[in-house]
């Protein structure tokens, strides 16, 4: 089916007396659908491999005896097909009715009526009434089959979606049928729960409604809900959804298909964590001094805080940490009053467990996409699975389907650890080193060892990039293991990078200038200097310190006042005790958040946010594809989308932005961030899978909606791949509504030259580890002790203690048991925590999960050292 | 019970005969079957653990065929054929005697079970998948009591030969 000979050339069927041109070996089903008839069906799903297990889509073929299902019927010259006649009605029929006979007609209570396809597909096709009056099967009504997901057999008519995606796409077969005939259903095994961090797919594909979602259940009815296209900012991946709302309460989302960025999957914590925006945690008024206040009181407190800072010292005695939680128009219009108006480059969005901004900004980069046909992916992340799980799902794709070659020189087991075919055993600390053997031996140099060799001959034998996935391998190390793998990799000529960074809209931060020695649109501090100095007024005269170097300034005195915009150190950077000297020093503290946190707790002033779905405008993705994002209940509280408090705040300072609403600042944006050229608020709100960065080079990828902005899903087909409307190629922009207005033109006169990282590494050296020390990897989990997984009621029972994983050897060598709790001390610290012997541990190693809430391997790790060292002790 | 060392020896070296280890599911589940006289959930897991899958996948290949009990079952297993021509010759006649007659016995299970073949001499059954044709229902208990005294020796659980 996928041969790519094969796509050349096409056959001619007919279905329904109509001619049809498909591709040799595409499936009739779809090649119908493709052509506006609809054949029924409930097995097949377009995203999965046809099984033919339901029969709902019978259909006669000219030469063949009986009814074969057009899901695995593999289209051929000159077949002719029907759809629609009296037998393959009457067959239809039968299958409904054989269907029925077991399933419960308890619509009225099911979560899925109105929007089942059983019942729209028994009243467009099925027989009028059943004939079967003896007794239905009975189960036990619903069983919990995980934490998030409830299962009523009785409804099941076993399509086999749901076992196929856990198997098939998640890669965690935890379900499956169990027994046979009529009392055939689908199952978990005792006390091994469908604990797959992408439950919630199987819900949304249920054709039935078997499988509920314990968040959704009974919270109401799909024609009472309305219905917003937008991207999930949980992670960087921002999968498409549509997020459903009832009584201006957000009660839903679901995964809206687009080819380039989710293929219609979420994770659960996406899907789930929307509950966090409801939280009654939430602070919705602002304070000043811990008491609350009217927003002019807290604008004017935090104003002259910020004032009388600049004034003393100079603007470098301000820092603002944070900004990737928001929008792009968010995350500029804070850059602007840092950077413009305040006058201060000690500006960071990221929290010291990223990877140095100029790396993410200026290497070549890699799609998502691109990974399907990649040459190989190469791993210099941490645990995707973890991190960005529909990355996940799509890597997984392409090792096991695609057949692409997965290097990896991860120093801990991962998720993807067992689609790896090249693992090159890199030790912490060293994925730098491990990279430039690599490196070098592509570029022809005798390969230091048997692994690399055969990783660069099956690199060598293959066309197209090589995408290598370049995130913060671990919170232990500092990120320079990192920065010297991309800069020897990257001078490879067919290597393209793929940024693993994990927050939110991160990645629309560091466009937006939220880092050290960057402006707007992908321009270092001093190459648009005289741009923005025109633009803005005024920017910062020297490049200025990142969130590490803006702790240590705190802890030093030298910083007066900290801005916290969403972001919480305490929590989330990887040394806790700098954190902590920081916050404990600093004179001032101003807070933009949406939440109470240790971090922003003594914050002299307060300002309540709004989150995600409170908020429109546009986000930027890992590969830097903007999309939009919607709003879709109103502003809990008094609290105000970031970038309106930023405007505030710079009118106060004296300096009027006279941005009104997002699209202005979209249009701001566009017009002097270099990398935005070309974009306006048409383009994007046009695009239906958004816009890659930079807009001129990508414009042509396009592909524009037909007609209106928002996705309007039938709610009867929320277990189909939902898909918003749009045209196959690019159209000139006089086709299509609304976007007669788009400028492809890029303003040349201040042509601004995008920043390219010269890929120059300091010499590092790596300690030796001492033969009694273990070597710790420090990697996030998905249900960490962040906000959106501690306010949201769905996901806080899943968070799990870290556990420090070691060798068997080392475990012995210890004297502990797996499962005792050991003491664990670096030179910085020392924590309590459970030991566990497992596979796939290097002895010398350990690998210890990042607890994102102030406590465990934060304490352990120093942010000045290289990598970090540990000593066990048994507790007996 | 976990597998004991001859017999996970023995599951090792089955393993080793098939190019994909998940092949060997079903052998291995005879061999657990036979050393504890039913599946167990906790030999479930192991030979998922064995073959490199999960217990869930096992418990769905396993539940698949009637001959794997999933509960205990006794040291004899009864499987007694009512299907069209044992029917009409006795064959639900045999099954509500044995029924009967082991309700409380907790060695001998009695099961219902579809055409075993053996038409010819209808009615028929199997004892721990021994076949017995030609049966009256007196004559049937004797049997199994015959299997119970040792006068006869079973096969194991899974009708392999002991
Ligand atoms: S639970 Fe739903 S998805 Fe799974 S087999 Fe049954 S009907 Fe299909
Ligand atoms: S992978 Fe990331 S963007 Fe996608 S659903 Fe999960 S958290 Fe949201
Ligand atoms: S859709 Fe074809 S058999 Fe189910
Ligand atoms: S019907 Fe009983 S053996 Fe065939």
């Amino acid at each position: 089916m996928t041969a790519v000979n094969e796509a050349k050339t096409t056959v001619t069927v007919t279905i329904d007396g109509k001619s049809i041109e498909a591709r040799p070996g595409e499936l009739l089903i779809k090649v119908a659908q493709d052509n506006g008839i609809y054949i029924p069906r409930f097995c097949w799903h377009e995203r999965m491999k046809p099984v033919g297990m339901c029969r709902m889509c019978l259909v006669e073929v000219d030469g063949i005896r009986g009814f074969p299902p057009a899901c695995t019927m593999p289209v051929s010259e000159a077949m002719v097909c029907h759809t629609d006649t009296d037998s393959v009605k009457a067959a239809q029929d039968g299958v409904l009715e054989l269907l029925l006979i077991n399933h419960p007609l308890d619509c009225p209570v099911c979560d899925r009526g109105g929007e089942c396809p059983l019942q729209d597909t028994t009243l467009a096709f099925g027989p009028v009434e059943s004939r079967f009056v003896e007794e239905k099967r009975h189960f036990e009504k619903p069983i919990a089959i995980s934490d998030l997901v409830l299962l009523d057999r009785e409804r099941c008519i076993q399509c086999a979606r749901c076992t196929r995606f856990a198997d098939e796409i998640a890669g965690d077969p935890l379900i499956s049928f169990v027994d046979r005939g009529d009392h055939t259903q689908v199952l978990n095994f005792p006390d091994d729960p469908f604990s797959s961090y992408f439950s919630g797919n199987v819900v949304q594909i249920c054709p039935v409604g078997a499988l509920t979602a314990k968040p959704y259940r009974f919270k109401a009815r799909p024609w009472d809900l309305a219905t917003v296209e937008t991207s999930c900012t949980t992670c960087a991946v921002h999968c498409r959804g549509a997020v459903q709302s009832s009584s201006n309460q957000i009660v839903r989302l679901l995964g809206v298909d687009s080819e380039p960025v989710n293929q219609g999957w979420l994770c659960d914590k996406g899907r789930f964590g929307y509950e966090h925006v409801h939280s009654a945690a939430r602070v919705l008024t602002p304070r000043v001094g811990g008491r609350e206040a009217s927003w002019p009181q807290a604008l004017d407190a935090a104003v002259a805080e910020l004032k009388s800072a600049k004034n003393l010292h100079g603007g470098g005695a301000i820092a603002m940490i944070g900004g990737a939680s928001g929008t792009n128009e968010s995350a500029y219009a804070w850059a602007r009053l840092t950077k413009g108006v305040i006058g201060t480059d000690n500006v960071d969005a990221q929290l010291g467990d990223g990877i140095a901004a100029e790396v993410v900004l200026g290497s070549d980069r890699a799609q998502i996409s691109d990974l399907d046909n990649a040459a190989a992916i190469v791993l210099c992340a941490g645990d995707l699975k973890e991190e960005l799980p529909v990355l996940f799902l799509r890597v997984k794709r392409a090792a096991l389907e695609l057949g692409v070659p997965l290097v990896d020189l991860s120093a801990a087991p991962h998720g993807l650890s067992k689609y790896v075919t090249h693992a090159l055993g890199a030790a912490p600390g060293e994925q730098g080193l491990v990279a430039e053997q690599l490196a070098s031996a592509i570029g022809g140099a005798t390969p230091a060892n048997e692994t690399i060799a055969a990783a660069t001959r099956s690199i060598g034998s293959r066309e197209g990039n090589i995408v290598v996935i370049l995130g913060r391998t671990s919170l232990a190390e500092r990120d320079d293991t990192v920065v010297s793998a991309a800069a020897a990799l990257g001078a490879l000529p067919r290597v393209r990078f793929l940024s693993a960074l994990r927050r939110s809209n991160v990645h629309g931060a560091l466009e937006a200038g939220l880092a050290p020695g960057f402006l707007p649109g992908r321009v270092s501090l001093d190459s648009g200097r005289v741009h923005f100095t025109s633009n803005w007024g005024s920017v910062p005269a020297e490049r200025g310190l990142g969130t590490e170097g803006i702790l240590r300034a705190c802890a030093e005195g030298k910083i007066h006042v900290l801005v916290l915009v969403g972001a919480d150190p305490l929590a989330d950077f990887p040394d806790r005790s700098l954190a902590k000297q920081a916050l404990d020093t600093v004179g001032v503290v101003i807070a933009i958040d949406a939440f109470e946190t240790p971090s922003n707790r003594r914050a002299k002033v307060f300002m309540p946010c709004t989150l995600w779905a409170e908020q429109g405008g546009t986000v930027t993705n890992l590969e830097g594809r903007v999309q939009r994002v919607s709003r879709k209940v109103s502003a809990s509280g008094l609290a105000l989308d970031d970038w309106r408090i930023a405007s505030e705040l710079a009118q106060r300072m004296g300096s009027d932005f006279d941005l009104e609403t997002v699209d202005e600042i979209t249009e701001e944006f566009s017009r002097v961030a270099p990398a935005w050229a070309g974009a306006s608020t048409a383009t994007i709100r046009n695009a239906r899978d958004g816009v890659v960065l930079p807009f001129a080079d990508h414009l042509g990828e396009v592909v524009f909606r037909r007609g209106g902005s928002s996705l309007d899903i039938e709610y009867s087909l929320s277990w189909e791949p939902i898909r918003a409307d749009g045209d196959d190629v690019a159209v000139e922009a006089s086709d299509v509504d609304e976007t007669a207005e788009i400028d492809r033109t890029i303003a040349t006169e201040d042509a601004l030259t995008l920043f390219v990282w010269d890929r120059v590494v300091a010499p590092r050296s790596i300690p030796q580890r001492d033969a009694y020390a273990l070597r710790v990897n420090v990697g996030r989990k998905l249900y960490d002790g962040g906000r959106i997984v501690a306010e949201s009621p769905s996901l806080v029972g899943l968070k799990k203690a870290p556990t420090m994983l070691v060798s068997s050897a080392d475990a012995a060598r210890l004297g502990v048991l797996s499962g005792e709790s050991v003491k664990a001390t670096s030179s910085r610290g020392s924590i309590t925590v459970e030991l566990k012997a497992a596979r796939g541990i290097a002895p010398g190693t350990a690998s210890l999960g990042f607890s994102a809430d102030g406590t465990g391997a934060s304490e352990l790790i120093d942010a000045s050292v290289s990598v970090t060292d540990i000593r066990v002790e048994t507790l007996r | 019970m976990s597998f004991t060392p001859e017999n996970l020896a023995r599951a090792q070296s089955v393993i080793a005969q098939y190019p994909d280890a998940h092949s060997a599911i079903l052998p291995l589940a005879h061999i657990a079957q036979d050393q504890d006289g039913w599946l167990t959930t906790e030999a479930m897991a192991e030979i998922a653990d064995l073959v490199g899958t999960t217990p869930a996948d096992v418990q769905g290949v396993c539940s698949f065929y009637t001959m794997y009990k999933r509960r205990p079952c006794g040291k004899l297993v009864v499987s007694v054929c009512t299907n069209v021509t044992c029917l009409v010759v006795g064959g639900p006649e045999i099954l509500e005697h044995l029924n009967d007659r082991y309700a409380a016995d907790d060695d001998v299970f009695v099961e219902e079970v579809e055409c075993l073949a053996a038409c010819g001499n209808a009615p028929a059954m199997q004892v721990n998948y021994e076949y017995h044709e030609h049966l009256v229902p007196e004559m049937a208990a004797a049997i199994v009591d015959d299997y119970k005294s040792g006068v006869l020796q079973p096969r194991g659980v899974s009708g392999g030969l002991k």
